[in-house]
């Protein structure tokens, strides 16, 4: 029995291990090819092997056992990927710290959420899972690839920068400054806030390495006072690994005000990779943005919510673009995350960005802030086999995303797409019982930053 | 002399330069006779007219066709090339009276009580919001602006987008009245009440409804005996709440009932029909098509959207975006909305989801136009292209439901809008801030 139920173990794990790693392959002819950094290809094939992108070209041949798709008066364009979500994640803010780097989505990932398929079904492909915006220094974010049905480290972007997420403003002077009587309730306390953190970090280490040679020394000549000890604080030792540029800042920002500051800030600790998320008003510092080489990730047209996005304008991605900004466009909002060809589609509407340019906000720029570029992002040889054929040109509202690959392997197919995508069902389950209803994601209502967060809010009162 | 008069120049050019910006801030619209020529005319109610003519004079179409000479006194403006379509309408929004939905001293839909008839959105409405341009400029010229709180919420008001009073504004100050019942199922995983306790709570909570309703009848009818023959009898003493429910009893002013999921609009179905002679449509209606032979059945049409997640975690993916084509199919009048504020100019692309999942261009278009007119009792006055009708009308260079699509002029009650907004000025401030640098 014992024995059984080890091999049980060991068949489970390999299908699992199998499963995540699943890469596919597929030959799609005769499509127009929005390889975004190559122009669009008309009647052309792309040709996936094992995951991988091998051939763009006419006239390909499929290697035996290869699908082959006839995408025939229909478009491939890369996946879509979102620089900004919080779609599967499980708890979204440790809230009670203004500060808590340490904290991971690693741990946080549902990877059977249905949400996926959903997006899956606009055509996404990877998402940034990010922590939420109470803290000025949140948690770390995790860059999925939509494998729907892996495992959570199945779901893993292997090899994607460590990120992490920032946020200044109205949120984290909501939850602590009114919400915690603490600081900061301001926005001269959100930067004392990240300042005093980063030099506590900076003299940590150095006592730390100090202590830790001292150490080694002690060790090697084993006689004498040990030192006193500094004790290892993996908070300080993620501020560090920001500081020496082997994490990617994500900041939550929507005053031009705050992005100049942050922008100083990082300038005196020589922070260089960062991107604004939301940053509502970057179009108002976009020369600043541009000289320093910060990236953004925005809303196509939303603002008015709150205070702090009223004087903003559905035209600030062609801004920033016209003015050399890397920026892309984000969801996060579950709903918004099903429709982001459209997103990007507005922003040729609002302020006459050109096609490409608008499709890159969607593809190759959140690539680029997730640092995935050299994987995802454009159809290009050598890159992975994630892309997606459309009906129709992906900006067009009439056009529906057909079929989603990630690795080469197709995770939807509108032509054999039935209605129960869950995975995991419980065949216990009443679905009359109200437990299967989903709460609707429409338009931003309030904070979804603000997720798990507001609990704090309202056990205090607010003065 | 040569030198100060090219000193003048400059001084007049900078002048001049200051003004044509200050005039972008501050363009004024137009008003009087306008020839709209060569334009695909899409009247919604009469088909399309290529290569076709429009006339407005003051505030109504005066000729739709394409048989006419346009005389000198009409101001042409040549749209070969491009289409004409009516204003769009958002039958549901928090426009004009929600400015920043986050800073409560700005938000005026929702007042304190649980029976509120006599709420009128009209009066709450700011012409000056700031939302209003960049709603407008996108091709929706009117809205119904909507109370939200308590059992009776008050009265929606049918309010075009152009105008610097609500009176002015106006297309119907009583557009509709807004109704929430209370949920029969309970509030979802949240909610820790027992079955019995939710049961108990909504059989209250709809006899309080009942009640109210009942009284007004009986205030509706003394009234009406008052006013027949009032020689030799008292006067009954004047009650505004029971006053406002007048027009709503007696089927002139539609109630809107908010429902969303199956139980809800089958339980909003079943409560109306005790309620006969007033006029009833719903709005939400997430699960419309669970049941939509059942609404069709009850005679009710439905303010719907789009964009938003399966209300169900075993539906499909597109039931939200198939949900006003299904209800459509089943004989539903089916009205599309934004359910939002500041962006209710995404009205256009909640119905181009429902054109391009099933419901079809055309009937699409007409859920954005005609039908919640007709709704609102508003359908003579606007909701197509019409001889007679108010000149509520945008020029656009494509299919208004493409999001890459330019609207590129707006006309609303005969007015031609200037195409500003707090959006596009912040563009023209910001594409080249350093202009002046360089």
């Amino acid at each position: 029995m014992k024995k059984l139920l080890t091999l049980c173990v060991i068949a489970v794990a390999f299908v699992v291990s199998v499963h995540a790693q699943e890469k596919g392959s597929v030959l799609i002819k005769n499509a127009t090819v929005i390889t975004v950094t190559n122009g669009d290809l008309e009647n052309t094939d792309v040709l996936i092997r094992d995951g991988i992108i091998q051939d763009i070209g006419k006239d390909l041949n499929a290697p035996r056992g290869v699908e082959t798709v006839d995408a025939s008066g229909k478009f491939v364009m890369p996946g879509i990927i979102d620089a900004h979500s919080h779609l599967n994640g499980v708890d979204i803010n440790e809230a009670r710290n203004p500060v808590t780097a340490e904290v991971t989505m690693e741990e946080s990932v549902d990877p059977n959420d249905v949400g996926i398929y959903h997006a899956l079904a606009g055509g996404a492909t990877s998402i940034h899972l990010m922590h939420g915006s109470a803290n000025v220094i949140g948690g770390q974010g995790e860059t999925l690839k939509l494998r729907y049905g892996t495992t959570q480290d199945g779901m893993k972007f292997e090899g994607a920068k460590r990120t992490i997420k920032f946020a200044l403003g109205e949120n984290p002077t909501r939850v602590h400054g009114q919400g915690n009587g603490i600081q900061p309730r301001t926005r001269m306390g959100v930067e004392q806030v990240i300042r005093n953190h980063f030099d506590e970090a900076l003299d940590y280490k150095r006592k730390r390495e100090a202590y830790l040679s001292a150490k080694a020394e002690f060790d090697r000549r084993g006689r004498g006072t040990p030192p006193v000890p500094v004790a290892e604080n993996l908070r300080y030792e993620v501020l560090n690994d920001i500081i020496e540029g082997e994490i990617y800042v994500h900041c939550h920002s929507y005053r031009a005000d705050e992005i100049l500051m942050l922008m100083r800030v990082f300038n005196d600790y020589g922070i260089k990779n960062y991107t604004f998320q939301h940053a509502n008003e970057a179009f108002k510092v976009a020369p600043e943005l541009a000289k320093n080489g910060a990236m953004t990730s925005v809303f196509s047209d939303w603002w008015a919510y709150k205070f702090e996005v009223y004087y903003s304008t559905a035209y600030n991605a062609s801004i920033l673009n016209a003015n050399g900004v890397i920026n892309s466009i984000n969801s996060d909002n579950n709903q918004l995350l099903r429709t982001l060809n459209h997103e990007a589609a507005k922003v040729v509407r609002y302020g006459d960005t050109s096609v490409n340019d608008a499709i890159k906000m969607i593809t190759l720029h959140p690539a680029i802030q997730l640092g995935i570029d050299d994987r995802v992002g454009s159809i290009e040889e050598g890159k992975d086999g994630d892309v997606v054929v459309w009906s129709g040109h992906p900006l067009s509202i009439y056009s529906m995303a057909e079929m989603t690959f990630v690795d080469g392997k197709k995770y939807f197919d509108r032509s054999n797409d039935p209605n129960d995508m869950r995975i995991d069902i419980d065949p216990g389950t009443d679905f009359e019982d109200g437990a299967n209803f989903r709460e609707i994601v429409t338009r931003r209502e309030d904070d979804a930053c603000l997720q798990d967060a507001f609990i704090l809010m309202q056990n205090n009162t607010q003065n | 002399m040569k030198k100060l008069n090219i000193f003048i120049v400059a001084i007049a050019l900078l002048f001049g330069l200051t003004a044509t910006t200050q005039a972008q801030i501050t363009e004024k619209p137009e008003f009087g006779k306008f020839a709209i020529t060569g334009a695909t005319i899409h009247t919604v109610t009469n088909g399309t007219i290529e290569n076709g003519v429009i006339l407005i004079e003051g505030e109504k179409i005066a000729y739709i066709g394409n048989n006419i000479r346009v005389t000198g006194d009409y101001k042409r403006i040549d749209a070969t090339g491009k289409h004409v379509y009516p204003g769009f309408i958002d039958g549901w929004t928090g426009l004009g009276l929600v400015e920043v939905s986050a800073v409560a001293v700005t938000v005026d839909d929702a007042e304190i009580g649980q029976f509120n008839p006599n709420m009128y959105a009209f009066t709450a409405f700011n012409p000056h919001s700031a939302s209003i341009p960049v709603t407008r400029v996108s091709g929706v010229t009117t809205v119904l602006a909507k109370p939200r709180s308590g059992s009776i919420s008050g009265k929606a008001a049918v309010m075009d987008l152009w105008g610097y009073s609500p009176d002015s504004m106006a297309v119907k100050k009583s557009g509709a009245l807004v109704m929430n019942l209370p949920s029969s199922t309970g509030g979802g995983w949240w909610d820790d009440r027992s079955e019995e306790e939710i049961k108990k709570q909504y059989d209250r909570q709809i006899k309080e409804i009942n009640d109210f309703i009942s009284k007004a009848r009986f205030y509706d009818d003394m009234m009406k005996a008052y006013e027949a023959n009032p020689s030799g009898k008292t006067q009954p003493d004047h009650d505004p709440r029971m006053e406002a429910m007048r027009e709503v009893l007696s089927g002139d002013v539609p109630v809107v009932i908010t429902a969303d999921n199956e139980q809800e609009i089958l339980d909003a179905i079943e409560w109306s029909k005790a309620h006969e002679g007033m006029n009833f449509i719903l709005a939400g209606v997430n699960e419309g098509w669970r049941v939509a032979d059942e609404i069709a059945e009850a005679g009710m049409g439905v303010l719907t959207t789009t964009l938003y997640t399966p209300s169900r975690e075993y539906d499909n993916y597109q039931r939200p975006y198939q949900n006003p084509g299904l209800m459509a199919d089943a004989g539903v009048k089916v009205a599309i909305v934004s359910d939002d504020t500041e962006n209710s100019r995404n009205t256009t692309f909640e119905a181009g989801y429902a054109a391009a999942y099933g419901m079809g261009t055309e009937e699409a278009l007409k859920a954005v136009t005609i039908n919640p007119a007709e709704m609102f009792g508003v359908a003579d006055k606007i909701g197509s292209l019409e001889e007679g009708k108010q000149a509520n009308l945008f020029i656009s260079d494509g299919d208004p439901f493409e999001p890459m699509t330019n609207i590129e002029q707006v006309f609303i009650k005969g007015y031609k809008i200037p195409m500003q907004s707090r959006h596009s000025q912040l563009y023209e401030e910001f594409i080249d801030r350093d202009a002046v640098n360089k």
